[in-house]
C-alpha cells in the first residue's frame, strides 16, 4: 500500500493477473473507516468476535497473548484467546464490536486515531 | 503466385467462407434472427464436417459474446458473427471483449437498430459500438468481407495489438446480393492467417492466470490507457498486415483508399456499398471531365486522421457521407471525425455532411449526382454563404 503504484507500462495487459495467488499481497485494510478497540479489562474472551466476524481478521493468540493474566483468557496452549486484529485486512465493519456480549470492542474513526 | 477462383458468391457467404478457412476454433452464435447468412452457411459448414469447429448455439447474443470471451480468455481462436439488435444485445460483453484484450473476430452484417422495427441497412448498429475499443473494418463488398475477414484474424492477434476486430457489410445490399468474387484458394488463405498463439490461455495449468478481476480506481485508467496504447500499434500493425495481404491478392488495401484524387476538386467520402455506387457517378462525371474524386473508409478505428488529411486537402468541396445519426451531435459518427482531423489545416476544403439511407432506404446514383451537384456550388459559395452544413440525403419532406 506505501509503494507507488505501477504504471500502465509496467502491468499486464486486460486486468490479467500471471501470478497465481497474489491477492495475499493485496491489503484491504485501507478501506476501513472505523478501526475496532479491544478493552482487555473487559475481555472474557469468549470469542464470539472470531466467530463472527467475516474476513477473518480477529486473530488467536496462545497463552502468551497480549491478555495474559487477565479474566477468562487461558494458559492452556491447545486453546486459543483474543490476539488482537489483523488490521491490514480489517475494512472496520464492526460487527466485533456489535456481536461482544461484554461491550469489549469499540469502533473509533480512522481520521481520529491518526490525529 | 496464388491460385484465385471466381465464383457467384453472396456478401454473407464470403464471410462465412472466409470462416471457413480460418477454421477457428471456436464459433459462439445465436441461431435466430436478427442472426444472418454468415451463421446460416457456417453452421452448414459444422454440419458437413467442413471446419473443425466448436459450434456453440447460445441463447442469447449477451451469451454469444460472453461465450468468445470465455473461450478466447481459454486461449481458443474465437469467432462469431451478429447484426444490428443482436450487437445491440452484446453490447455489454462487447467492452469486455475489447477491454480484456482478447483477439475475437466478429463479422457485423449492418443493420438499422429498432425501432421502430426495421431488419435493413444502415450502420446505426457498429457506429454505437465506436467506443468500445473494437477494431472496425468496413467492406464494400462480398469480396472485400472476405478479404477484411482473412485479415482481421491476424489483426486481431498481433502481439502489439490484441484487440477484437468487427468485419463489417452492409445488411441485404452487400449480405444478400450475389456477385463475383475472387477468394484465395484454402492453402494460401491457412498459411496467411497462420496457426493460433494463444496468450496467457486460462487452460495452461502450468501457468495459471486470472481474467476479469476487479480493477477500480487504482489500476482501471492505466488499463484504459492500454487499450489507446494498442490502438495505436494497430496503426501500424493493419498497414503491415493490409501490406503483407496485398501481396497474395495484388491488391493495394488502405485505410482511406482514394480514386482520381490527383487533381480532384470535389470527393466524396463514403463507406461500405455506397462506395460502390458513388464510384460509378464519379466514373460518369470524370468522362464528362469533371474533376470528380472517391475516397472510401476501410477503417474507422482506428481513425487516421493524417491520412483523412492528405487524401482530402487538395479539394475544394468534400460530402462525408454517413449512413448513421448522431442525434444531436455535430453530424453523423465518420464527419464528426473527418471535420475534427482538419481542425489545425490552415487550408481545407469546404465540408457538407450527408446523413443517407438509414433504415435501408435507397442511395441511388441520381443522389449522389445531386451530391456531387452540390458541392459545386458549396465549392463557389461566398464565406458564410454555405448554408446547412448537416444535410439529410433521400428523406421526404
Amino acid at each position: 500500500m506505501a509503494e507507488r503504484p505501477k504504471g500502465w507500462r509496467e502491468i499486464p495487459i486486460g486486468g490479467k493477473i500471471l501470478e497465481a495467488g497474489n491477492s495475499v499481497k493485496y491489503k484491504t485494510g485501507d478501506w476501513r473507516t472505523f478501526r475496532p478497540i479491544h478493552d482487555p479489562e473487559k475481555c472474557i474472551n469468549c470469542m464470539i468476535c472470531w466467530m463472527m466476524c467475516p474476513d477473518s481478521c480477529i486473530l488467536v493468540g496462545g497463552s502468551e497473548c497480549p491478555a495474559k493474566g487477565k479474566k477468562g483468557v487461558s494458559d492452556n496452549p491447545k486453546l486459543g484467546n483474543f490476539g488482537g486484529f489483523d488490521l491490514e485486512h480489517c475494512k472496520g465493519c464492526g460487527i466485533c464490536a456489535e456481536s461482544c456480549p461484554v461491550k469489549a470492542i469499540s469502533m473509533k474513526e480512522e481520521k481520529e486515531i491518526k490525529e | 503466385m496464388t491460385k484465385k477462383a471466381k465464383r457467384a458468391m453472396t456478401g454473407a457467404e464470403c464471410s462465412a467462407e472466409a470462416m471457413k478457412q480460418i477454421n477457428p476454433d471456436v464459433v459462439a452464435a445465436y441461431p435466430i434472427t436478427p442472426q444472418t447468412p454468415v451463421m446460416h452457411t457456417f453452421s452448414q459448414f459444422v454440419a458437413d464436417g467442413a471446419v473443425e469447429t466448436e459450434f456453440i448455439t447460445v441463447e442469447s447474443e449477451h451469451s454469444a459474446m460472453s461465450a468468445c470471451v470465455g473461450s478466447a480468455a481459454a486461449g481458443a481462436r474465437t469467432m462469431t458473427a451478429t447484426s444490428a439488435n443482436g450487437l445491440a444485445l452484446m453490447w455489454e460483453v462487447v467492452y469486455i471483449a475489447a477491454s480484456t484484450r482478447l483477439p475475437i473476430v466478429m463479422n457485423v452484417v449492418n443493420r438499422a437498430l429498432s425501432g421502430p422495427i426495421n431488419i435493413h441497412c444502415d450502420h446505426s448498429d457498429s457506429m454505437g459500438c465506436r467506443d468500445s475499443g473494437w477494431i472496425q473494418l468496413y467492406s464494400e463488398n462480398g469480396e472485400e468481407a472476405y478479404e477484411n475477414t482473412l485479415m482481421a484474424v491476424r489483426i486481431a492477434e498481433h502481439k502489439d495489438v490484441l484487440l477484437p476486430v468487427m468485419v463489417c457489410q452492409d445488411g441485404f445490399i452487400t449480405s444478400h446480393s450475389v456477385e463475383t468474387v475472387e477468394l484465395l484458394d484454402d492453402e494460401s488463405a491457412k498459411a496467411f492467417v497462420k496457426e493460433h498463439e494463444a496468450v496467457d490461455p486460462l487452460l495452461n495449468v502450468e501457468n495459471p492466470v486470472t481474467y476479469g478481476p476487479l480493477d477500480l480506481f487504482d489500476y482501471y485508467f492505466e488499463h484504459k490507457m492500454q487499450q489507446v496504447d494498442a490502438m495505436e500499434h494497430s496503426k501500424r500493425v493493419i498497414r503491415e498486415i493490409f501490406d503483407e495481404f496485398g501481396t497474395l491478392t495484388g491488391k493495394k488495401y488502405d485505410f482511406f483508399e482514394g480514386e482520381h484524387l490527383e487533381d480532384a476538386e470535389r470527393i466524396i467520402l463514403c463507406t461500405n456499398s455506397t462506395a460502390g455506387t458513388a464510384r460509378v457517378v464519379v466514373e460518369e462525371l470524370r468522362a464528362k471531365g469533371e474533376k470528380a474524386g472517391l475516397v472510401k473508409m476501410r477503417v474507422f478505428r482506428p481513425f487516421l486522421n493524417e491520412e483523412v488529411v492528405a487524401k482530402l486537402k487538395n479539394a475544394k468541396a468534400v460530402a462525408v457521407l454517413d449512413r448513421a445519426a448522431s442525434f444531436g451531435g455535430y453530424g453523423g459518427p465518420i464527419f464528426m471525425e473527418v471535420r475534427s482531423a482538419f481542425h489545425e489545416e490552415k487550408e481545407k476544403p469546404v465540408m457538407i455532411n450527408y446523413i443517407y439511407g438509414l433504415g435501408g432506404r435507397e442511395m441511388d446514383t441520381t443522389q449522389i449526382k445531386t451530391i456531387f451537384s452540390e458541392l459545386s456550388a458549396a465549392a463557389n459559395s461566398a464565406p458564410g454563404d454555405l448554408g446547412s452544413v448537416i444535410r439529410y440525403s433521400g428523406v421526404r419532406e
